[in-house]
């Protein structure tokens, strides 16, 4: 309990990724939420790969969570751009309205 | 050690608290700040547990430009009030499967993790830790040389996202007067100055 492993900062990744993919699952408000449930997802991928990367004493770990990190960056910058334009074309971004392809 | 432990529940605590209030506040603007909460958290965990460069990096990427990017949207869109959250939908079939595989990956992990025994001879690599260097120039030494690919990689997905993004978003405007720069400086005198005879009671008509 004192002593702080590996396997407690696994246990928070696991719980933020299972919040994230919670969070994608049940949103009924709107596709900015979906995006920030993705966030969580990479972040708790990152706590992982750095966690393994300090434990194990690689540095590779945390140049993965780098590239990670730019692909984040990249997926959010997509995403808003599609979202602005959907809300521009459509005037609504509620998942329910969001129907076009019946998924 | 007990500063560790204790530092890592506390920032751990808040992590988790912050995720759960990210998918569950109602306004899409707590959203955000709680998500900004999170970052910082977990970057804290970062510069604790001896990642100080890419703590510093979740701090300065993801809170400086990745959530207020967020931000920006969420305040430019005007849908930060939303009556209906999530478990009152009219429809909710979803729910429960959501529910379900949900819990199931988190056991999953959960399990991973409690049946994981550390070995000490996991990792065979060539860029293990030398360490009596800070964890930046560790970070360089092996980032630019090994990995270099990989970094220049990251910059052209950089650029493309920044393409596409400003590709998605741009729009001419119709109705919208604008300068012609050449037009105006093509103007002379022969072309733009004329004389004309006024006849008396009759006027003259422009722009004809």
């Amino acid at each position: 309990m004192i002593e702080i492993g590996l396997g407690h900062y696994l246990s928070l990744g696991a719980i933020v990724f299972f919040l994230g993919v919670i969070g994608i699952f049940l949103n009924r408000k709107n596709v900015i939420v979906i995006l920030m449930s993705i966030e969580l997802i990479l972040l708790a991928v990152n706590i992982n790969l750095i966690s393994f990367s300090i434990f194990s004493g690689d540095i590779v770990g945390q140049i993965f969570t780098m590239l990670i990190l730019t692909v984040a960056a990249a997926e959010a910058a997509i995403g808003l751009a599609i979202i602005v334009i959907y809300y521009r074309n459509k005037g609504s971004i509620r998942v329910e309205d969001i129907h076009g392809m019946k998924g | 050690m007990l500063a560790h432990s204790i530092f890592f529940y506390f920032f751990s605590v808040i992590a988790i608290f912050s995720s759960l209030m990210v998918i569950t506040s109602r306004n899409t603007v707590n959203s955000v700040f709680f998500l900004i909460l999170d970052f910082i958290s977990v970057g804290c965990l970062f510069i604790m547990v001896g990642a100080e460069f890419l703590g510093m990096i979740i701090l300065i990427v993801y809170v400086g430009a990745v959530a207020v990017l967020f931000l920006f949207v969420v305040m430019m869109l005007n849908v930060a009030e939303q009556k209906q959250s999530w478990f009152i939908g009219k429809k909710s079939t979803h729910i429960p499967i959501g529910l379900i595989v949900s819990v199931l990956i988190l056991l999953e992990l959960l399990v991973v993790v409690g049946g994981w025994k550390y070995k000490d001879d996991l990792m065979s690599s060539n860029t293990l830790y030398i360490s009596d260097i800070s964890n930046t120039h560790q970070l360089g030494l092996v980032m630019y040389t090994d990995y270099i690919l990989y970094f220049q990689l990251s910059g052209v997905i950089l650029l493309l996202s920044m393409i596409g993004a400003i590709l998605l978003t741009f729009r001419q405007r119709k109705g919208v007067k604008k300068q012609s720069y050449f037009n105006q400086i093509s103007r002379n005198p022969s072309s733009s100055i004329e004389l004309r005879e006024v006849k008396s009671n009759q006027g003259v008509k422009i722009d004809d």
